[in-house]
């Protein structure tokens, strides 16, 4: 993994009084680091080393551990993600009907490998597993929004949409 | 208790709106808002119930939207087809047959749901209630029989009579492996009373399986009900349902069940007036596809990394916190209240020998009908492709379907009249998982597809044990060798060989299934191996570094697009003459090919 867009941790008061929150709710609930670091990650979008900090003094958990998690699972990114969060499935039937043509595309429009990030902050891609709507595979998802039934010359018209 | 029902309310007709994953992500959340528009313009919202419930199966042709009392099944609508329905159809009693599902017309008439061809064959239990309730109402869910089961079993039944009875009916988990379900329960009952933990793994990791998620989708109730009664079994009175988190609609569904269930008094203390209590809450995965596993999956509950760990000690003595646990699939649970309801006799007419009841298949890959099938264990792959599936697209032809994802195999054409059950397809080299369903046609390359399926083993194998964390790494490096046309003869003996000490050495089912998907490729189609390696080609034209782009000299017209459209100008060539590609140059994008107005390039 490199980090194209390593910017600097910038958390918000706000967003920490948000984590604090979570760590009291959670506190001496037993088994719940992985409730939290979800939240967490739904509260800053990713989970730099300065959140995972935060976590382990907050529920007493040795960061070494949190580390191990967070690292081990996913769904969990230490890396920031793009405003806009191109997935594409690579579920088995998403990839049987050339999900691997239609990720190699976006590489090439984009410039940037799988979990990476546009220099500019704009679209990271992520490479998935099968999100379930195999009844359109190929399927790319931008954000919420859902593509389906995809050819490689889709991309571009799809990307086209997300300029602001 | 004070309640509205609303949601019982006597229409003249009801409009069932899927809202499954697949039809969410083809647009039919949209269109609940236009039916409400438009019954109220045309003035007879008050005369007609819509309804957004769970998956249909049909998922291809979403979003779907059936109209009953008719049962007319109308596909693919967009949202400007809303107007239509409710103006022709709901007020005139016009059905509108240019929206139809091709299958469901029979010359002048409908055909009704149970005779098109998709539906025919098939037996819904499991996904009994997916596609008729509203999965976000309790009354819809108790409407059909929901919690009846789990009353009887509080108040007319002890215990060791619930196990005796899902022993009786050989209920096997659904999940994979398909170990008797009742042997698991009894495991856990005879142990010292104390505290014991009901699990439910909705951890569906197999890329292409989505057959747990559409039941918690469609009828999340069924699970609910079915934990308590397994919680009343073995004497436990906690839950927990470990769930992927990359199924929001599912938690959104389950979270509104159990908090609907808890308002009726069907989950908390004192469960139908007895002694009985039971609590449930839910544990979010966060993408370990090893978390599939039941030791691992029990980990991840506990908030650490989810690895395995040997047994024994299994579960079931020594579970989530040390504590005696069950843990079964979704699937493996929907079936429960219906077999308590109905008897193990009933259940046991169905089905194989040893495979009793059905089994619900994700069919994927190159189909027509892509979706959700539910069909009696036994039926044969051929009735799943050809009458439910709808054959495959484009005239091309059957080649495999691989089965059990990651850990299984696939089943090449001379076996297609095999009955699916447990049993035949651990024979064929291939096994039921949990019921991914993958088509491949002539296009697919059965290397390529071990070699997916590996890198996916490679990406989740945890690292805990030697034999899966090296040795699927230095499998999936031959495999790319011969993809890459650099094999030899000497590697796919190595292959095999090291295929046969990552199975039998791994810690974990992950591992141990994992050189599935390329043993069962190499023997049944080790003449494609063959190909990569001593002719240095890829019969199916998909591994890119063994193309050949070739310009047929007769079909070109020397037009020049395709040298204006390559990338690396590997084209070349005068204007009306044949042109031709510089091997050495071509990078194999493939764009010469698509741009060709005559045809006249093709892939070799």
């Amino acid at each position: 993994m490199s980090a194209t867009c390593s910017i600097p941790f910038n958390g918000t008061p706000e967003q920490e009084k948000k984590l604090n929150t979570v760590i009291e709710k959670y506190k001496d609930v037993s088994g719940s680091l992985i409730s939290v670091l979800h939240e967490a990650q739904e509260i800053y979008g990713y989970l730099p080393i300065e959140v995972q900090k935060m976590v382990s003094e907050g529920i007493n958990v040795p960061l070494a551990e949190i580390y191990g998690v967070v690292s081990f699972y996913s769904q969990f990114t230490i890396k920031p993600k793009g405003k806009y969060k191109v997935a594409v499935c690579l579920g088995t039937a998403c990839y049987v009907k050339g999900a691997g043509e239609i990720i190699d595309r976006i590489k090439t429009r984009l410039g940037i490998e799988e979990g990476d990030c546009s220099a500019d902050g704009k679209f990271s891609l992520d490479a998935t597993r099968c999100i379930g709507a195999c009844g359109l595979a190929p399927v790319v998802t931008v954000n919420d929004d859902v593509y389906g039934r995809l050819v490689p010359d889709d991309i571009d018209g799809i990307l086209d949409k997300y300029t602001d | 208790m004070e309640r509205e029902v609303i949601t019982m309310k006597l229409a003249r007709s009801h409009v069932l709106v899927c809202g499954g994953t697949g039809c969410t992500s083809s647009g039919s959340e949209k269109l609940l808002p236009e039916f409400d528009i438009q019954l109220e313009k045309a003035g007879i919202k008050n005369e007609v119930s819509v309804v957004k419930t769970g998956c249909f199966g049909l998922c291809a042709l979403g979003p779907i939207v059936i109209v009953y009392p008719e049962g007319a099944f109308y596909s693919m609508v967009k949202i400007e087809d809303v107007k239509t329905i409710v103006t022709e159809h709901l007020l005139k009693g016009r059905i509108v047959k240019e929206l139809l599902y091709d299958d469901s017309i029979d010359g002048a008439a409908i055909k009704p749901l149970k005779d098109v061809d998709f539906y025919k064959k098939q037996l819904r239990i499991a996904l009994k209630n997916c596609g008729v309730i509203d999965p976000e109402e309790i009354d819809e869910y108790i409407a059909f029989d929901g919690y009846k089961a789990l009353g009887r079993v509080l108040t007319e039944m002890e215990p060791k009579q619930v196990i005796d009875i899902i022993k009786q009916s050989k209920l096997r988990g659904r999940g994979g492996a398909g170990f008797p379900t009742a042997i698991k329960w009894e495991f856990a009952a005879n142990q010292p009373e104390g505290k014991k933990y009901v699990c439910c793994n909705a951890d569906e990791g197999d890329p292409g399986a989505f057959m747990d998620r559409s039941v918690l989708e469609g009828d999340p109730h069924s699970v609910i009900e079915a934990m308590a009664i397994a919680a009343y079994a073995i004497g436990s009175d906690e839950g927990y349902i470990y769930i992927r988190a990359e199924y929001p609609i599912a938690v959104r569904r389950l979270n509104i069940a159990i908090e609907q269930a808890k308002k009726y008094g069907l989950l908390g203390k004192n469960i139908f007036g007895t002694d009985f209590s039971f609590d449930l809450s839910l544990r979010l995965g966060a993408g370990a596809f090893v978390c599939g596993e039941e030791t691992a999956l029990i980990t991840s509950i506990e908030g650490k990394r989810g690895e395995p760990r040997p047994r024994p000690p299994f579960p079931a003595v020594e579970g989530l916190w040390g504590k005696p646990t069950i843990l079964n699939n979704v699937e493996t649970y929907a079936n429960i209240p219906q077999i308590i309801l109905n008897g193990a006799e009933w259940f046991l007419g169905i089905g194989t020998e040893k495979s009793k009841g059905t089994k619900v298949f994700a069919l994927g890959g190159k189909i027509n009908n892509t979706g959700l099938v539910e069909v009696p264990m036994g039926t044969t792959l051929r009735e799943i492709v050809e009458e439910i599936g709808g054959g495959i697209p484009n005239g091309k032809k059957f080649k495999a379907a691989q089965t059990g994802g990651p850990s299984g195999g696939c089943i090449p054409t001379e076996l297609i009249d095999t009955p699916i059950d447990y049993d035949s397809l651990i024979e064929i080299g291939a096994m039921m998982g949990s019921g991914g369903l993958i088509v491949m046609d002539e296009d697919s390359c059965m290397v390529d597809i071990a070699k997916f399926f590996l890198k996916f083993t490679v990406d989740e194998s945890c690292g805990k044990c030697v034999p899966c964390r090296i040795g699927t790494k230095r499998m999936l490096e031959i495999l790319e060798k011969i993809t890459s046309g650099k094999g030899t003869v000497e590697d796919i003996e190595n292959l095999k060989k090291l295929a046969g000490s990552v199975k039998s050495s791994s810690l974990c089912g992950l591992g141990q299934t994992a050189p599935n998907p390329v043993l069962s490729t190499l023997k049944y189609f080790e003449d494609e191996y063959m190909a990569h390696v001593i002719e240095k080609r890829c019969p199916a034209g998909v591994c890119k570094d063994l193309l050949r782009y070739i310009i047929d000299k007769e079909k070109c017209k020397g037009c020049g697009i395709c040298a204006k459209h390559c990338p690396v100008t590997a084209i070349s060539g005068e204007l009306k003459k044949p042109y031709e590609i510089d091997q050495q140059m071509c990078i194999k994008c493939g764009v010469c090919e698509i741009k060709c107005p005559f045809k006249a390039i093709s892939r070799k």
